[in-house]
């Protein structure tokens, strides 16, 4: 096997029953030089094959963060638009016809362009920014520096995986300048809206980009999946048993499972729907007649089928996106608890309880189609049999606190900002699971407020706790701490008086994808408080550029990292060199002896992964 | 010039912020890394409590300032959604109170054991009691929740009674048709290849008898008391007939009819005084996207007494007729238009579901 300069070799060998990755890299003076003159000149790498097409993981992982990010600022920036519109319906703004165009005529912006703000950013947010940009990112970059590994199982496919992420993201980002308009029939893309271009301009030209991206990612996430899973369990390092891997490795574990088994699902179901909207065949169609149009001749379709494909991933992908910000979230609250993690067998049990219940459950988002009451019955029952794991993983994570001694660093804030926001959305999760609930609660507000905080805003918290905590790894350099503060005070308290009152507006019916409410008797009461939580998201969406201020300022201007295990964690990425070059150990990759949550054990603050049991140490 | 000043501003306030900050991080540095963790350690940890304590006022002013405006506070206008309304209550006060108790946990653990040196950490990496204790009490209260819910469901999604009314609701881009079965109490066959938006708007098929005396409308006239079986059907895209006074929905698939049955309880001029609002209508919302318009997709439902309704119903046309208006038995004579007229109650008794 030959990586970036053909340099590494591996040789993969069986040593003491345990399976390990021993590579030998460079000889011992190499090595030397290495941990002198950091990263800059070995494997005699040209700027392509270090920035652009590198099969380096931790270099991919930047490369999906950064790409995430753009996306989540794009994104953001589309929610703050049409919040414009929600909060500001009778105001003119000159200055969104002058970017928007003829999408804005007159400085308002139109139904179609609000739908299709409200789709792209729906699409964008989930699948770019907090699938790609989440587990991407932290795959990536903590499963081989976590279990030990000098890389990916296949540095190359997982090259690969980022570069069918960035085209998906150059074909939906030129979907936006399509003459008839990006895709406008929600991120859900549900036929026959998205299959008729005919009944909506965005289904035209728009809706084939968006299916090419969406095909484009699906692909990238299998490639990444499948590595992440070799990887983990083949690559882990001498004494790195199972039982011994962090919780964030265990639940990026699961997270892979999950997208591999079901995001071909997904994938299937779109075909179908090419095939539907480009050559006639009639999977999903049946009994149409579209204005001006007349009847369609497609019979015998079933607009459901393609509801049952989509959420058979739609579901799972939630965890996709919650399950690494649990991982990390449980990482970094042990660490600055300075404290183990508590139940860790129960951790990892409750992840796969989440894992194996995520794949039965996607029918409730179906309760309202005309569903058979029986197979809704059974689905009101395993949905709500995930409050019982996710109950656990709330409570251990309130006793990892416990008798702890906690340092508020940025991440350990944002970990416990997303256990907060975790509760508050999960809580209302036992609603909406519930059919005869449901069946009034369902595409209000209340769903709206329900899913963004728990998987939205919440996974966001995974990420920017990930971000902080594992930051001084990525770059050498620290965060700036007051600027972090201010990041995260703003953004929590934002997020909840954005969502809360949200909750309200559903218990009075008002339902999601509206463009406007004025003429709606039932509805149209709550225009202050659309103002109220419009003006919030612009403050919001402001603090966050001032997290993109300080993350770009300390990659190059930060405080430099000193010590090489700044947050005294027991973790393996913190036994690498300052900035690890490709192949992360320079030496031999350190053997591992006890599990990573040894901390304030008999008296010990710390006791990293690699330091061997003690003859006199006590059993937990 | 205001756009001009306004960008100007912002980048001022991300310049102070930034420079603040890094200020803040130039004397840390001369402070020690010690001495400014604790620092912060301090200001957050106080913060978090703050947070807490200023968090829950907040739940109670929102709910103050809210939840008049919420349907929780009007009674439901329908006889099924009162169990959904309970059951809100019941699932308020089962998440309420895990959501104070956890979130008081939280950020009081966080702020009780924030870093000190004189504390010693628990070493405290698992206890199955715990463990046991928080997997059987979460899973005993779900238990209750879902058979409770579940008695709801099958009551939602079953039969509605025998005396029902049957009105079959119809979505198109962008707005709903309703159909009444007229004197037979059958609706007549009908086929989307047949739709002319003039004179037959659902594609009836009238070589069916029973589609003759078929009534189209488009407000949905329904009886205060006396159950009515939705029967949902949709010309193109997913629409979805949303209720939220009667605190109900059911999507309207092209090609897959769809069934909702409920009880109005009181007529709209009723609701008129209890929600204190003279304007106050039915709304039919449509909740599922179905389009650029779809915001404006709106349908009126006038719940009324019986004898109201059957002198809107005296009035309504047989869509058969305007298709064929040679055959309408109104138009040479009008004596037969009285004479329909005159017999409402044998016209709607008749019209139970036969679905």
């Amino acid at each position: 096997m030959t990586r970036a300069g053909g340099v590494i070799a591996d040789n993969r060998t069986i040593k003491d029953q345990s399976m390990s990755n021993e590579a030998v890299i460079h000889s011992p003076v190499e090595v030397a030089a290495h941990d002198e003159h950091g990263e800059h000149h070995h494997h005699h790498e040209t700027f392509i094959t270090k920035y652009v097409f590198s099969q380096d993981h931790k270099m991919i992982a930047k490369q999906f963060l950064i790409t995430g990010m753009f996306w989540a600022v794009l994104g953001g920036l589309m929610s703050v638009l049409f919040r414009l519109q929600l909060g500001y319906p009778d105001a003119s703004f000159p200055w969104l016809e002058t970017i928007l165009g003829k999408w804005a005529p007159g400085g308002h912006i139109t139904p179609a362009a609000y739908y299709a703000l409200v789709t792209t950013h729906g699409t964008v947010l989930v699948f770019f920014v907090l699938t790609a940009g989440l587990s991407g990112t932290f795959a990536n970059f903590l499963i081989p520096l976590q279990v030990g590994a000098r890389d990916m199982a296949s540095p190359f496919l997982n090259m690969l995986s980022y570069w069918f992420f960035f085209t998906a993201s150059i074909v939906m980002l030129s979907s936006i300048f399509v003459e008839t308009g990006p895709f406008s029939g929600g991120w859900t893309a549900y036929p026959p809206l998205s299959a008729l271009g005919d009944a909506s301009p965005g289904s035209q030209t728009g809706m084939d980009l968006w299916l090419i991206s969406m095909a484009l990612f699906v692909v990238s996430s299998l490639l990444g999946g499948l590595n992440y899973i070799a990887t983990i369990l083949n690559m882990r390092t001498k004494g790195m048993s199972m039982t011994r891997l962090p919780l964030t490795i265990w639940a990026l574990f699961f997270t892979a499972v999950l997208g591999v088994l079901s995001f071909p699902v997904l994938f299937s179901g779109f075909i179908l729907l090419i095939f539907d909207r480009n050559f006639g065949t009639s999977f999903y169609l049946s009994d149409i007649f579209v204005n001006g149009v007349g009847a369609l001749p497609n019979e015998g379709g079933s607009a459901i089928l393609y509801q049952h494909l989509f959420w058979f991933l739609g579901h799972p992908e939630v965890y996709i996106i919650l399950l690494p910000a649990m991982g990390m979230a449980s990482e970094i609250l042990s660490v600055n608890s300075r404290k183990p993690i508590f139940g860790y067998m129960a951790m990892i049990g409750s992840l796969f309880a989440i894992a194996i219940l995520a794949f039965l459950v996607w029918a409730h988002h179906m309760f309202v189609t005309g569903l058979n009451p029986f197979l809704g019955s059974i689905f009101v029952l395993l949905t709500l049999l995930i409050a019982v794991p996710s109950a656990i993983k709330v409570f251990n994570w309130l006793t990892t606190l416990w008798r702890g001694n906690i340092r508020f660093t940025p991440g350990m804030m944002f970990a416990i900002g997303f256990v907060s926001l975790f509760i508050s959305g999960g809580l209302t999760g036992i609603w909406l699971g519930n059919s005869a609930l449901d069946i009034h609660l369902h595409d209000t507000y209340f769903v709206i407020a329900h899913f963004h905080i728990v998987m939205g805003v919440s996974s966001m918290f995974g990420m920017f706790a990930g971000i902080y905590h594992w930051f001084p790894k990525m770059y050498g350099r620290y965060l700036n701490n007051t600027v972090s503060y201010i990041h995260f005070w703003i953004t929590i308290a934002g997020a909840y008086m954005i969502f809360w009152p949200m909750h309200y507006e559903g218990l009075a019916g008002m339902p999601r994808r509206y463009f406007d409410y004025s003429n709606w008797e039932s509805f149209k009461n709550f225009v202050e408080l659309n103002r109220f939580i419009s003006t919030v998201a612009m403050i919001v969406f402001a603090a966050q550029i001032l997290f993109l201020i300080n993350f770009f300022y300390s990659i190059f201007k930060g405080r430099k990292v000193t010590s090489l295990n700044p947050w005294g964690a027991n973790t393996l990425e913190w036994t690498t060199p300052l900035r690890p070059g490709h192949g992360n150990w320079p030496g031999e990759i350190p053997e591992v002896h006890r599990w990573p949550y040894d901390y304030g054990k008999d008296g010990t603050e710390f006791i990293p992964q690699t330091t061997p049991v003690g003859a006199d140490e006590s059993h937990h | 010039m205001t756009i001009f000043l306004t960008i100007a501003v912002i980048v001022l306030i991300y310049i102070v912020i930034f420079q603040i900050a890094k200020a803040s991080e130039y004397v840390s540095v001369l402070k020690g890394e010690d001495v400014s963790r604790k620092q912060n350690n301090k200001i957050n940890g106080f913060l978090m409590v703050a947070f807490m304590i200023l968090g829950l006022i907040g739940v109670w002013y929102c709910n103050k300032l809210y939840f008049h405006k919420t349907l929780l506070a009007v009674d439901s206008a329908s006889v099924e959604g009162a169990h959904v309304d309970s059951m809100l209550w019941i699932t308020i006060g089962v998440t309420g109170s895990v959501f104070v108790i956890t979130q008081m946990i939280l950020f009081w653990f966080a702020y009780k054991y924030q870093e000190s040196d004189k504390r010693k950490v628990f070493y405290f990496p698992h206890n199955n009691k715990l463990e046991v204790l928080w997997t059987i009490v979460p899973a005993i209260v779900l238990t209750v929740l879902v058979i409770y819910g579940l008695r709801n469901w099958f009551l939602f999604t079953g039969e509605p009674p025998k005396n029902a009314m049957v009105v079959e609701v119809t979505g198109k881009q962008f707005n709903w048709i309703f159909r009444y079965p007229g004197k037979d109490g059958a609706f007549g066959k009908k086929y989307f290849k047949n739709i002319d938006e003039a004179t037959n708007n659902l594609g009836l098929i009238w070589d069916d008898q029973l589609s003759h005396d078929d009534v189209i409308t488009d407000k949905m006239y329904l009886i205060k008391g006396r159950p009515v079986k939705l029967i949902i059907g949709s010309r193109d895209v997913i629409h979805d007939v949303g209720l939220s006074h009667f605190r109900l929905k059911m999507d309207a698939v092209p090609g897959i009819p769809t069934t909702l049955w409920f009880t109005p309880k009181y007529t709209t001029k009723e609701m008129k005084d209890l929600t204190n609002n003279p304007n106050f209508v039915y709304e039919i919302s449509c909740d599922q996207m179905c389009g650029n318009s779809h915001y404006s997709m709106k349908g009126i439902i006038e719940v009324v007494d019986q004898e109201e309704y059957d002198v809107w119903m005296a009035k309504q046309k047989p869509q058969y007729f305007t298709a064929f208006p040679d055959k309408d038995p109104s138009k040479p004579a009008d004596s037969t238009g009285t004479k329909t007229a005159a017999k409402p109650v044998a016209l709607n008794t008749k019209a139970v579901a036969k679905m």
